[in-house]
């Protein structure tokens, strides 16, 4: 089991999963967070010709957690698609994939600030934040106790010996969460930014730490 | 044609020197050097040459003679002859004259220097002639002067020759090219700088036919190759520029320093002959001290000056450091203030100091022409000699500076063959091409195989990458209407819009840095960690540091920078703040050893060496009773061989092997073997790699494994490790994303400046890591991944070397069991747990770092 690492948040259990996608287990609901698909076709569209193979190896990473865990319910929590256009640049064989992993489980799109105005036709329904008890899910975090949030891209920086390594990770303090971007090419803003102390402005927070083979809870101060 | 190499031959100075030249060099009291004749009596004949000299030979005004000479002459008479001179620019101007000579020096600070010591004999012979520089640092309105009315001599670096080159006057400014100069040619061609030269050049000869070619270089392993880079190639066969050779220098004086203190087993300080270094400081009048890393220079000099109660006047020079301060330095030493400097491959290259009379070089020579070129430093005059004292810092290094000497007393040079063109230089240069005149694919390929670095480039791969430029080359074709360079109806290909132009422009050129942050020397505010919450900005600027270096430390680790020790205080953006410590000893950087491995020639020797018993008899005492009693214990390989030693050592088990390939091959070794003991169950834990050795530990008992057949060493050590085990390694390692970011920006996939408002370089920043994972997976013979293998071939992997001694020591594997730790071994033992373990490992970092907390928690 070393692929889920267990997560509690305002004291309902979740499972961290190694790809960045975190599973509630009792309703059955698997969470992914920035996607930012068709990121590549955007930059080229800038003159940066990224390679255009982002889309399809993100949806066959999202397809590969869902077809583990088999949600009932998947909710993506916000910049799910890179810019405002970019579900109409979706190849047919990407579009297709998409469908095959909605058939037989809700899907929510929350949306975020790089998708604010996602079209009913996407499979599944597009909301702004969603409660499920005592949890909130949208994209921005505002630090409210309960909630989980995706849009500021953790990453850690983890420096032993001379040496360095930087991952993707979960940030939480217990009381709320701050998700991994799932996307391929989503880079980080490190757990020590500003940005962090804002919305956990208790002690204790964690890092999640995405590795090779496990997950690693790291304190934040730990890390740079 | 093969390539005629001549001896300076006696020419008659007055047939090729006009009266004003020959009174000139009389009033100096001097007489024309004989390859300086040569030099003109080939470009007399029409013929390209490449001098090959000594520093100290007068090599610059030999490379500018047949150009003074020819621009002397006197202005055709008005009339008939006057119209040869006329110039059509096509844009319906015409002029006389135009641009006569172009000069290309690796350093800008090189092509400022050469124009002022051009002034003199122009000035003082009064020809009419008008020379000026072209570097980053010309303001805007004299570039755009110096195209319209160019100067008959133009000084300039790679880059800007580029850029020159892309814009659509370049007909205009080139066409009239009658030379090119190209200096310090064997430091230019080692480097992908060297690749977009020549495309330059390729580019010249189309747009100056009569323009020939004098390279000035110091002495190489081929010339041969190295003249081949002077003169369009053609029809597949090998072209050479004609070789001059600057004869009469003297030889070098060296010797290894004999010393009276202990010899270290291993590290690169050179700690225990510290003072018998400042004894020679202070015996001699200008010192060079030459060290390997940027690192080493900062300590020695910290060293010396916590000993220099003479008050010597002892600098420090190396490339991180502000540049302003580094110019203070260099003046200091040309005005003759400072006693000795301690400097880095910073000073290798350049700018005539005059009088050193010392140069000392600590700790491995590494590359035997490396070393000559240093020592060449030392007294520029030709008919005395270098003086050179070698300070090895450990008991192998002296087996190195031992061959290194016999290198030199035998002028037997080590330096690599020409480069094989890169793929992501020539995608570079077609997009600078687009920007210019409008190309055909045709005849573009065509220009391109005359460079000699590309001359044996095919067509696919040619083809394959103007579409990386066009479309991004991509197989999944989705990106035809974000096309960076289109063709119209006759299939030329030009830029689609402006703005690649301006992206162009703004990302010339093949050097790509390390990722560097500025240090900014701050008040402590003591106790702090990481963030940058309540500390003062601003601060004095130190100078320049790698990022990856900065993102070893914690906050609170202290190093050695700017000659002074500082702690690490924290990291915002693109500085780095650091405060004053009060420490004697810092965290100094860990031991990089240089960008440069020991060469595979002094290698060789080094092997020739330990083989060969009697030569021992010329090694110091400690290290020979060494060698014997390695010998005594173990053994002692033989040329051809390579020597395995197993021992038990604590609980753990160990296995060395002396491949003496250099650090990064035995890097890559190391990585490439631990997966495979990892799979023959032996579980292994690390290792470390220096240059003559690498250790692997782990739990298995490996002499028992291979006493009953469980590890075979020849399946261990079988070539194809560099098959599969490769792949898998190069999916994951550091080093080749590194390699493949050099390539992504150097093709312009990726770019390092940006047009219009400047963000903050971290949101800019994409990962190339990501992008290499997706492209590896999804297209892998993509043209970047290979221009990434290419590089990595012979550079940070050094997959090429590692291949070749793979298959030399195939059937030659000697394996020695022993009870403990032998004599040879103790080297690169030491280095156990000052390098990094087990390379790359996530999964272990990051555990260490939770476990860490876990101590914390329960301690």
């Amino acid at each position: 089991m070393a692929r889920l690492s267990k997560v509690s948040i305002a004291d309902v259990s979740f499972l961290a999963d190694l790809s960045g996608a975190l599973f509630w287990q009792e309703q059955r609901l698997l969470v992914v967070s920035d996607l930012h698909l068709e990121k590549g076709s955007s930059f080229a569209a800038r003159g940066v010709l990224l390679p255009p193979y982002d889309t399809v190896a993100t949806l066959s990473r999202l397809a590969a957690v869902i077809a583990r865990h088999d949600p009932r319910m998947v909710i993506a929590l916000g910049d799910s698609f890179h810019d405002r256009d970019a579900h109409e640049r979706l190849s047919a064989p990407d579009r297709d994939a998409l469908s095959a992993m909605q058939a037989r489980r809700d899907w929510i799109w929350i949306s975020g600030n790089h998708d604010p105005a996602l079209p009913s036709d996407l499979g599944g329904v597009v909301a702004s934040e969603v409660a499920i008890g005592n949890i909130m899910f949208r994209h921005e975090p505002t630090g409210a106790a309960g909630e989980i949030a995706g849009h500021l891209h953790p990453k850690a920086r983890v420096a032993t010996r001379g040496r360095s390594m930087e991952r993707r990770c979960f940030a939480c303090d217990g009381e709320r969460a701050v998700m991994p971007a799932f996307g391929a090419y989503t880079g980080g803003l490190s757990i020590r930014d500003p940005a962090f102390a804002k919305i956990f402005q208790t002690p204790g927070l964690m890092a999640h730490v995405l590795g090779d083979n496990r997950l690693h809870a790291i304190a934040a101060s730990r890390c740079y | 044609m093969p390539a005629r190499i001549l001896p300076a031959i006696s020419a008659e100075p007055a047939a090729l020197l006009p009266e004003r030249f020959l009174q000139w060099f009389a009033s100096r009291g001097w007489s024309p050097r004989e390859h300086q004749l040569e030099l003109l009596a080939k470009a007399r004949k029409d013929r390209s040459a490449l001098l090959i000299a000594p520093t100290g030979a007068g090599k610059t005004l030999a490379g500018f003679l047949p150009t003074l000479v020819e621009l002397s002459a006197p202005p055709p008479v008005v009339g008939e002859g006057a119209k040869k001179n006329v110039i059509s620019t096509g844009r319906g101007v015409k002029r006389t004259g135009g641009l006569h000579t172009l000069y290309i020096s690796p350093l800008k600070a090189l092509a400022v220097d050469i124009a002022r010591n051009l002034e003199a004999p122009i000035a003082e012979m009064g020809l009419p002639i008008k020379v000026e520089t072209r570097t980053g640092d010309t303001p805007v309105s004299r570039r755009q002067r110096q195209r319209r009315y160019p100067p008959d001599i133009l000084l300039t670096t790679p880059e800007q020759l580029a850029l020159l080159l892309s814009s659509d006057d370049a007909p205009f400014l080139f066409g009239s090219l009658k030379r090119i100069v190209l200096d310090e040619l064997h430091a230019l061609v080692t480097s992908k700088r060297g690749d977009l030269l020549s495309l330059g050049l390729a580019r010249l000869w189309r747009l100056a036919p009569e323009m020939r070619g004098i390279g000035l270089s110091a002495t190489v392993a081929e010339p041969e190759s190295l003249a081949r880079f002077l003169v369009p190639q053609r029809d597949r066969k090998i072209e050479a520029a004609d070789i001059v050779v600057a004869g009469g220098a003297a030889a070098p004086v060296v010797e290894m320093l004999d010393t009276r203190e202990r010899l270290p087993w291993a590290g690169h300080s050179a700690r225990h002959a510290l003072g018998e270094m400042y004894e020679l400081i202070k015996r001699n009048k200008t010192t060079l001290v030459f060290v390997n890393t940027r690192s080493q220079a900062e300590m020695l000099f910290q060293d010396f000056w916590r000993m220099n109660d003479d008050g010597l006047a002892i600098a420090l020079h190396h490339g991180s450091l502000d540049v302003a301060q580094r110019r203070k330095v260099e003046d200091a030493m040309a005005a003759g203030r400072l006693r000795g400097v301690v400097c880095t491959s910073s000073l290798d290259l350049g700018i005539d100091w005059g009088d050193i009379d010392l140069v000392i070089n600590v700790g491995a020579p590494k590359g035997s022409s490396r070393l000559m070129q240093r020592i060449g430093r030392a007294n520029h005059r030709l008919d005395e000699p270098s003086r050179a004292v070698l300070v090895p810092a450990n008991r192998f290094e002296v087996l190195e500076c031992a061959v290194a000497i016999d290198a030199i007393a035998e002028n037997a040079q080590d330096t690599p063959p020409l480069r094989i063109g890169a793929l992501d230089v020539l995608a570079q240069h077609v997009l600078g091409c687009a920007c210019g005149e409008p190309f055909l694919s045709d005849e573009l390929y065509e220009e391109v195989l005359t460079s000699a670095p590309y001359s044996g480039l095919t067509r696919a791969d040619f083809d394959d990458v103007v579409d990386f430029v066009a479309t991004g080359g991509y197989a999944l074709k989705t990106y035809e209407r974000f096309a960076r360079i289109k063709q119209d109806k006759q299939g030329r290909w030009r830029v689609a819009n402006p703005r690649v132009r301006q992206s162009y422009r703004l990302n010339v050129g093949a050097i790509v840095e390390e990722p560097m942050l500025k240090v900014r020397l701050v008040r402590s505010r003591g106790g702090g960690a990481g963030s940058t919450g309540a500390l003062g900005r601003g601060g004095r600027m130190l100078g320049e540091i790698e990022e990856y270096f900065i993102e070893g430390l914690v906050a609170g680790d202290t190093f050695v920078f700017g000659g002074e020790v500082v702690r690490y205080e924290a990291l915002a953006e693109d500085q780095v703040y650091v405060s004053r410590a009060n420490d004697a000893d810092a965290k100094v950087p860990s031991y990089m050893g240089g960008k440069f491995p020991l060469s595979t020639y002094l290698a060789e020797r080094v092997r020739k060496l330990l083989d060969d018993k009697r030569a021992w008899n010329a090694l110091p005492d400690q290290v020979r009773d060494w060698l014997s009693l390695q010998r005594h214990f173990s053994r002692v390989p033989a040329v051809r061989e390579l020597l395995i030693e197993t021992f038990p050592r604590g609980n753990k088990h160990y296995l060395i092997c002396y491949p003496f390939e250099g650090r990064l091959a035995h890097q890559t070794l190391g990585m490439l073997l631990t997966r495979r003991m990892e799979r023959a169950r032996v579980r292994p834990l690390g290792f470390v790699a220096n240059e003559y050795a690498v250790a692997v530990w782990g739990l298995g008992d490996m002499s028992f494994m291979i006493r009953h057949g469980k590890l075979d060493l020849n399946a261990l050590f079988d070539p194809d490790m560099l098959g599969d085990d490769l792949e898998a390694w190069l999916a994951e390692s550091a080093l080749m994303k590194r390699t493949f970011r050099t390539c992504a920006v150097i093709s312009g996939l990726i770019a390092r400046r940006f047009t219009g408002e400047e963000k903050s370089r971290r949101q800019v920043l994409f990962s190339t890591d990501l992008i290499y994972d997706v492209l590896r997976k999804h297209q892998a013979d993509h043209v970047l991944l290979r221009a990434a293998r290419a590089d990595a071939a012979t550079g940070l992997l050094d997959l090429k070397r590692l291949g070749d001694m793979l298959s030399r020591i195939q059937g030659r594997i000697i394996h020695r069991e022993l009870d403990r730790v032998s004599p040879l071994a103790v080297p690169v033992m030491l280095e156990i747990g000052r390098e990094s373990v087990y390379g790359e490992a996530a999964d272990e970092l990051l555990a260490e770092a939770a476990d860490e907390l876990v101590r914390e928690a329960t301690g």
